[in-house]
């Protein structure tokens, strides 16, 4: 109903531009949009003066079932990084079962790059657009967060009103608040949690280095055998922060903005142990991958025998559709590895927030975070606290198996947290500073 | 058929300045006027303009009339002015009878009886749905004139239309045409090279220099 | 009506990228009022000189730009030159269209499954011949000096040249231009080159120019084959355009600027490498050289045509290949297990996007259809003389896309024109409009009026003249427009994806947000679904011809 309203503004809007410029090719731009979208004008008007009038009433966020109400019939275009076929076909499925429970119509925009999203909310401001926003709901995280924050683009606070939020366990779980060291405030809603894993082919390889500098020792003596993707992909970006992590004298200042502390003298470690890798790299680090899944094809391809992902059952998925061989293992780093929540957002101008919300709540459900868990369906890791939980769902969770190929729960307790957003960007760009122009 | 006149009063073509042809005639129903000139004398110019394709960049003046009545406003599908060109141009894309009933007027009623009793005439019975390219020449003129005579024009004007044929062929069509002309009371208008066809013409001729 | 289709014509072809191309120069010089700065500056430049690497992105892009029509050029004539009459020019004639509509990115992917060190070429000598037991760790697909990028552009680019020549050749009448010179003594190769190069030249000197902009400024095919240490300039926009800190804005308006700049360099290198061509060309004319060199460029030429056509179809077996194998480790070359599961799991998420693709490629396509037809009848009724400029056809093909369309989106918003099918399809429009009026004219112009003339002579309206006589006549020129206006339109990428707000998706935009996380089989699964539509669609616009004038000998002629 509402996008037969905004198709009778856009009508209408283009009529008037057409009126005001007289650029008699207007009409044809008109013409077009119409036979695109067969409206008829009758019920158009009509449809207009609904819409106006749910416009008019203000959300009641204290009140859930007034929201469920108010979602009704919408239709959520959900902007979510769509380069996985087993998250889109999760999502796919929350978008049946959201229709049939809420009738609401969940519409998944697949991007590359969640920064495009945040480039279109910034050109929607840009235009003046306060209302009527493409994107009503984001999955976000770190510096696109802290950018969509700082420039105040995020509707809300909203996320600690959702029925489902007491089941993450905030109080217990701090994580759930934070965003690479950013409060929230409400502003997102926890969704999925990511780890850094090594993986390596059992096969060719039977000791993989332990930690960041053994790597280093074990690359010298294997050269070709590794390889990272380049910053500013997630994956290359927290392999830095990994490595920063390990080998700074000073890890307080890197949960601080970087402009805080003296960043050349920080990262030189960083810069002299990637200095010595590089050369040991596939391809002599005169060439990256761009993604984790790019990565993955050369460890698929039999071209290196070390790789790293960021979702802790990625080899054990892998192995399941064919892409990686049966002999690959993975494991985290003895001092641990970086962890971080991933979580939904609703920009300042999405016109179906209420709806949004809905999904949201929906998302965070033991149900749809049992079915996510399952490698069969989507194989990611809960942010709902487990024990907490109601005993079926808890079981549903604890049953699942991942594999050989899986991490162990131990493994996966050996969490670091996430740098200061700041120093994402800071360390890729002096990354493609110091090796993108070779 | 209706008995008709085609005349052309003080009709004078130019180009760039320069004055192609001048004429002032009148064609009675049933007789041929004969045009003949060198290239580029204007004699196809003269038939575009009295058919009414002339190009914009000519400058005609003068009046043409039939049966009295200027039809210079007229867009060319008004005029009633049937063509024959060198080549018979039937539609590769419609079949014999397609093409004939092309020509008919839409309220024409019986159009296949009338197409059938036409092939018959010019001895093409039963070709209704034969592919144009699979004629010969001959037959490819006979449908022609058969397709000019059934879209009942008032006039006709002819664009050297045998010089196409070979010696033999042509002198065979060429009464042919011109018999059915004018049986059917058409005035006409013949452009062409030949001296063979202004006399089997047997009207008035004009030279154009 | 007819003229409001031509004014429409010279509007979309005009307004949208000349205003595109200005709003989004306006940051380039500080000029963001969303962004708090409503004073003009030139700091973006500062900082654009400041960007690592930049100087070698700038050297790769004008490395493409030259060499990709040098090259495809050079092929084409060589080919023209000595495989004229022959059977492998009528089979290659046959071959040119439906190679054309390959889209960029699916010929890219293929070409990257071909020749990696894991792709087709290497597991053809391993272990045999090369004694690799795993690929080699060399460093072929993403080289830094953009050579597979060159390879890449150049496979697609020698199909469009051909093409284009082939259409411009008639109207100088070679073989004729061949007899006189090989009368005098010449041999027929360097005839061709003596005689008809020169004069075919200038006639394909528009899509020449457009294929250096397109290769200075590409953003798939880099994407995908391009350097990615530094990468090209145009995906370092895009990048920057996309870029969290929104602050990037300014560089990315200035880059793009820039990128206009460099296409424009490109064109007047190209321009000077002309006059300095015409100067040895003279200089060899007048040493009369008969026969010299003849078997040299026979062999050239005879090889070329050939060899691009292998790497299109080791491209497509490569393809094809990833979408049906189940398990295919380094070195067989064959996969070890086949499957379908890449497509059976897969089916349900193409549907939507193929809904949306083959909506959008008919509506922009038929809308550009009108719009040519309508302005080459105003044309022929009033006896315009070819007004449209043929450059204002070729301005969305020399104006880098990533320049302009961020502009559009800004305008488009601006208007609170929001991102729908609609606003993609009217961007579609101005990108196939082009390519439609480009191939639909010529068979247009050239349709003898005597047709027209007999019809209306007959007492047909012009309505019924057209409807009747010169659609029919002209069908199958049509039919080949519409094929080539939906490939075009099935391949774009960026349009899409910026004027769609992501929200449109096309099995284009699919494939390619693939490349940053989807298998390999997928990737090829999503190819080859991109590059069959359009093949499709050539094979229906030549058999509905077929089908429909099977009993008509004389509609094989007219054209």
């Amino acid at each position: 109903m509402k996008d037969d309203a905004n198709a009778v503004r856009n009508a209408w809007v283009c009529w008037l531009v057409m009126v005001k410029l007289k650029l008699l090719s207007a009409t044809l731009a008109t013409g077009i949009f119409l036979i695109a979208d067969k409206r008829n004008v009758a019920s158009l008007l009509i449809l207009l003066l609904v819409t106006n009038a749910a416009n008019a009433k203000d959300l009641d966020i204290n009140d859930w079932s007034s929201i469920e109400d108010l979602a009704r019939g919408e239709t959520v275009y959900f902007n979510a990084w769509g380069g996985e076929t087993r998250i889109n076909r999760y999502l796919s499925w929350a978008a049946t079962t959201v229709k049939s429970r809420y009738d609401i119509n969940l519409q998944h925009v697949k991007i590359a790059d969640t920064a495009q999203a945040v480039s279109r909310v910034l050109a929607e401001k840009q235009a003046g657009n306060n209302t009527d926003g493409a994107i009503d709901l984001l999955w976000i995280n770190g510096e696109n967060f802290s950018a969509l924050k700082q420039n105040q683009l995020l509707y809300g606070p909203w996320a600690e009103y959702q029925p489902n939020f007491p089941l993450v366990n905030a109080d217990r779980f701090p994580e759930m608040r934070e965003d690479f060291s950013i409060a929230t405030d409400g502003l997102e809603s926890p969704w999925t949690r990511s780890q850094l894993v090594f993986y390596y082919d059992s096969s060719v390889i039977s000791g993989p280095p332990l930690s960041i500098s053994e790597l280093l020792s074990w690359a010298v003596e294997n050269p070709s055998e590794f390889i990272y993707p380049r910053p500013p992909s997630f994956l290359g970006t927290t392999f830095l922060k990994q490595a920063i992590l390990e080998l700074s004298d000073n890890v307080a200042a890197l949960y601080l903005p970087v402009s805080a502390s003296n960043f050349d003298e920080i990262t030189a470690p960083l810069w002299e142990y990637l200095d010595a890798l590089h050369p040991n790299l596939l391809r002599s680090g005169r060439y990256f991958p761009s993604t984790a899944a790019d990565l993955r094809r050369h460890m698929g391809d039999g071209e290196i025998s070390l790789a790293l992902a960021f979702n802790p059952n990625e080899a054990a998925l892998a192995i399941s559709s064919g892409e990686l061989p049966k002999s690959a293992r993975s494991y985290v780093l003895q001092g641990g590895t970086i962890s971080n929540v991933s979580f939904l957002a609703i920009p300042f101008n999405s016109p179906h927030k209420a709806a949004a919300m809905v999904v949201s709540n929906f998302l965070l459900s033991p149900e749809a975070q049992s079915r996510a868990s399952d490698p069969v369906h989507m194989g990611s890791t809960t942010v709902l606290s487990i024990e907490d939980l109601p005993d079926e769902a808890r079981k549903m969770i604890t049953a699942i198996d991942y594999g050989s190929a899986a991490v162990s729960i131990d493994d996966l307790n050996r969490k670091l947290r996430e740098p200061h957003p700041s120093w994402t960007l800071a360390l890729e760009q002096a990354w493609v500073q110091r090796y993108s122009a070779k | 058929m209706s008995q008709s006149r085609l005349e052309l009063s003080d009709v004078k073509l130019s180009l760039n300045g320069k004055t192609l042809v001048e004429i002032n005639c009148s064609v009675n129903a049933g007789e041929i006027l004969t045009v003949m000139g060198p290239s580029g004398s204007g004699k196809s110019s003269l038939l575009a303009h009295i058919a009414g394709f002339l190009d914009p960049a000519f400058n005609a003046s003068g009046v043409v009339l039939i049966n009295g009545e200027d039809i210079g406003g007229l867009p060319a599908e008004q005029r009633k002015i049937g063509l024959l060109f060198q080549d018979p141009l039937l539609f590769p894309h419609l079949s014999i009878a397609g093409n004939l009933r092309f020509a008919l007027p839409a309220q024409q009623s019986n159009k296949n009886h009338l197409i059938s009793e036409g092939l018959k005439e010019i001895g093409l019975a039963g070709f209704e749905h034969r592919d144009p390219a699979t004629l010969s020449g001959g037959q490819e003129s006979r449908v022609a004139l058969l397709r000019l005579l059934l879209s009942s024009p008032k006039a006709v004007l002819l664009d050297e239309p045998f010089s196409r044929l070979d010696s033999q062929l042509r002198r065979e069509i060429r009464t042919q045409v011109f018999d059915k002309l004018r049986d059917a009371g058409l005035p006409t208008i013949l452009v062409t090279h030949d001296q063979a066809d202004a006399d089997a013409a047997a009207g008035e001729v004009l030279y154009l220099a | 009506m007819l003229r409001f289709a031509y004014y429409s014509v010279i509007f979309l072809l005009t307004v949208p990228l000349l205003f595109g191309t200005a709003i989004a120069a306006l940051p380039a010089f500080g000029y963001f009022p969303s962004l708090g700065s409503n004073e003009f500056s030139l700091f973006p430049w500062r900082d654009l000189i400041e960007v690592p690497g930049i100087t070698q992105s700038i050297m790769v892009s004008l490395l493409a730009a030259i060499v990709t029509p040098l090259v495809a050029l050079v092929l084409v004539f060589l080919f023209l030159a000595s495989a004229s009459g022959s059977k492998l020019d009528v089979w290659i004639r046959r071959l040119v269209s439906p190679l054309l509509s390959f889209p960029h990115a699916a010929a890219a992917f293929g070409l990257a499954f071909l020749i990696a060190p894991s792709g087709l070429l290497s597991r053809l000598i391993s272990p045999g011949l090369s004694g690799w037991e795993r690929p080699p760790d060399l460093l072929i697909v993403n080289d830094s000096w953009g050579l597979s990028l060159l390879l890449g552009l150049i496979v697609k680019e020698v199909p469009f040249l051909l093409l284009m020549s082939l259409a411009a050749l008639p109207q100088i009448n070679p073989a004729q231009r061949i007899k006189i010179a090989r009368s005098l003594g010449y041999a027929p190769v360097i005839a061709w080159l003596k005689v008809v190069a020169p004069c075919l030249y200038p006639l394909i000197r528009l899509p020449v120019l457009a294929v250096i902009v397109f290769a200075s400024a590409t953003v798939d095919v880099a994407l995908i084959l391009g350097p990615t240490l530094p990468p090209t300039l145009s995906v370092r926009i895009l990048s920057w355009f996309n870029d969290p800190d929104l602050s990037y804005r300014f560089l990315a308006a200035a880059a793009a600027l820039l990128q206009l700049l460099i296409s424009l360099a490109a064109v007047c290198a190209w321009l000077l490498l002309e006059k300095l061509a015409m100067l040895l060309w003279r200089f060899w004319l007048d040493s009369g050289n008969r026969a010299s060199a003849e078997s040299f460029f026979y062999s050239i030429g005879r090889c070329a045509m050939p060899s691009v056509l292998l790497v299109i179809a080791g491209s497509l077996v490569a393809l094809l290949l990833n979408a049906f194998a189940a398990s295919w480790r380094f070195p067989s070359l064959l996969p070890t297990s086949w499957t379908l599961r890449h497509w059976t799991s897969t089916w349900n998420e193409l549907l939507a996007p193929l809904a949306n693709t083959l909506v959008i490629s008919i509506s922009a396509t038929v809308t550009a259809l009108i719009l040519v037809v309508a302005t080459l009848e105003f044309e022929r009724r009033r006896r315009i003389k070819k007004t449209t400029a043929l450059w204002l056809l070729y301005l969305p093909l020399l104006i880098p896309q990533v320049v302009f369309l961020f502009g559009v989106v800004v305008l488009a918003e601006s208007v609170h024109w929001q991102a729908n099918r609609s606003l993609v399809i009217f961007g579609h429009l101005l990108f196939v409009l082009p390519y439609v009026f480009l191939s639909f004219s010529e068979p247009y112009r050239q349709l003898d009026p005597r047709w027209s003339q007999v019809a209306s002579a007959l007492g047909a309206s012009s309505f019924k003249s057209f409807w009747r006589i010169r659609i029919p006549l002209l069908l199958s020129p049509c039919l080949t427009a519409i094929a080539i206006g939906m490939a075009i339109s099935i391949s774009l990428f960026l349009p899409t994806q910026l004027l769609g707000a992501g929200r449109i998706t096309t099995i284009t935009t699919e494939a390619v947000a693939l490349t940053s996380a989807g298998s390999r089989n997928l990737i090829a699964v999503w190819a080859v679904v991109q590059l069959s539509l359009p093949m499709l669609g050539f094979m229906t616009a030549l058999f509905i011809p077929k089908l429909l004038w099977r009993d008509r000998a004389g509609m094989r002629e007219i054209r």
